[in-house]
């Protein structure tokens, strides 16, 4: 980890018509830090997330990443998202496009990389998933959690500076999460920005560097998985923790 | 029987300049009319507001009313509005057919479109792919998977349709129907063979249109 600030969001609000989901929250995350954010359904952790990158416009507040104000008028969005790759709980991958296709069409087309180096590059990273004899395939030969390791690849192969994670294993059978898991921790290992809303309260305890308790829009309880698994403070936190550990 | 026999040997020519009218009119109607569609469904997707007032409006007046009664307005209603605007038979009516054919198939468009998953947007805008790249190379191609079959009863529709160009005495199928009614005073024959025609031009079309959703859903 290191002192660099990727991503801040100053008092960040989101209404969806009269429910507001996000309740002014500002945060920070730094360079090789993986956060993971827990909390009851509706508590707003997917929301927050999701306005990390603006694929949901905040009603108020402001969002940076890497000390640029992706928030601000005249900034080209597309560009910033390149440096924030995401997996998403239902994978996403495009199911019309081969495996291989899926992970370069970006590169290929928003990075001008040329083909055989984009193809080169995503062998590459299907070798370190295992996924190398599916380049060929396409995604509906796939199963769940190979789907969501082609996701992930996907996101990689555009050489992010971070990387959102939105439940990336809740949709997936049980047998499968495991893959997914080993993928994201060696990912996490490796110094990548990470930033994780998950349900696996294992991957937060072990993984990550710092946990944020989401719950009504606000992010109630923030610590090291030490501190907030071994002795949490705020009793919404210890409440949830009794029904989910 | 014999009498079909002997009214093609006369008449022959007439079927099949009527075929050739109608093969011709529908193609510039299926052409022009996707084509034009296409740039309405997307102008009701834009995000500007009075754009899209302007194509609920156009696409309500057409579905609104009815087809023969449009070919009216496109034949005498506007060249009494646009003096300078001088068009024949064929041309208001071909005219007024592809503009009728735009509305409903940009409303097919619109919903193809549509239900492509959105989630599938979203990763393209997550990798940074922009609007258009998001549009062409993400969304269009799976969309089509969903229009192609609504456009195709669209197309065998438009098909039908041009059968109302013999109001005007256009040449086609309807027409040659009628003429060669009135020179021969057979109804039953020159109905039959008009008939034929079109039920052959539209099951080919029907079977064509079956045989590409089959080659683009080999990929799923």
């Amino acid at each position: 980890m290191t002192d660099r600030v990727l991503i801040r969001v100053e008092h960040l609000v989101k209404n969806f018509g009269k429910l507001q989901v996000l309740n002014d929250i500002t945060e920070e995350v730094r360079e090789g830090e993986v956060v993971s954010i827990i909390g009851p359904s509706g508590g707003g952790k997917s929301t927050f997330l999701r306005c990390l990158n603006l694929l949901e416009k905040p009603t108020s507040g402001r969002v940076f990443f890497d000390n640029v104000e992706i928030t601000g008028r005249k900034v080209d969005i597309d560009r910033h998202r390149q440096k924030m790759g995401m997996v998403f709980q239902h994978f996403n991958v495009f199911p019309h496009l081969s495996v291989m296709d899926n992970i370069t069409i970006a590169p290929i087309l928003e990075k001008k990389v040329p083909k055989a180096a984009a193809e080169e590059k995503a062998m590459a990273l299907l070798r370190q998933v295992g996924l190398q004899d599916k380049a060929g395939e396409f995604p509906g030969k796939l199963s769940g959690g190979q789907k969501q390791r082609l996701a992930i690849v996907r996101a990689l192969a555009m050489e992010p500076e971070v990387i959102l994670f939105d439940e990336p294993t809740s949709a997936l059978d049980p047998e499968m999460v495991k893959d997914v898991l080993d993928v994201m921790k060696s990912l996490a290992g490796s110094g990548m920005t990470t930033v994780v809303v998950t349900h696996e309260m294992g991957f937060a305890r072990e993984v990550s560097n710092r946990v944020l308790f989401m719950d009504g829009g606000t992010i109630a309880e923030q610590g090291t998985p030490e501190e907030l698994f071994g002795n949490p403070k705020n009793p919404r936190t210890i409440e949830f923790l009794s029904k989910v550990l | 029987m014999s009498d079909i026999i002997k009214i093609l040997e006369v008449y022959g020519m007439v079927f099949l300049q009527g075929l050739g009218g109608t093969l011709w009119v529908s193609f510039i109607t299926v052409l022009l009319g996707t084509l034009l569609g296409t740039v309405i469904a997307l102008m009701k997707m834009s995000k500007i507001r009075p754009l899209q007032w302007i194509v609920d409006i156009y696409v309500e007046v057409i579905r609104g009313t009815p087809v023969l009664l449009q070919l009216y307005f496109f034949w005498l209603g506007l060249p009494r509005l646009f003096p300078m605007l001088t068009l024949d038979e064929t041309e208001s009516v071909v005219l007024a057919l592809i503009f009728n054919a735009s509305a409903y198939i940009a409303e097919v468009i619109r919903a193809g479109i549509q239900a492509v998953d959105p989630g599938q947007t979203e990763a393209a805008k997550s990798l940074g792919m922009s609007d258009a790249h998001t549009m062409t190379r993400i969304v269009l191609p799976q969309a089509v998977k969903n229009i192609l079959p609504a456009l195709g009863n669209e197309f065998i529709t438009m098909i039908k349709q041009t059968s109302l160009a013999s109001v005007f005495f256009v040449n086609e199928l309807t027409t040659s129907f009628k003429v060669v009614q009135s020179a021969t005073f057979l109804v039953i024959q020159p109905l039959v063979i008009s008939g034929m025609i079109y039920l052959v031009l539209n099951w080919s079309l029907s079977r064509l249109i079956r045989l590409l959703e089959r080659r683009l859903r080999s990929n799923d």
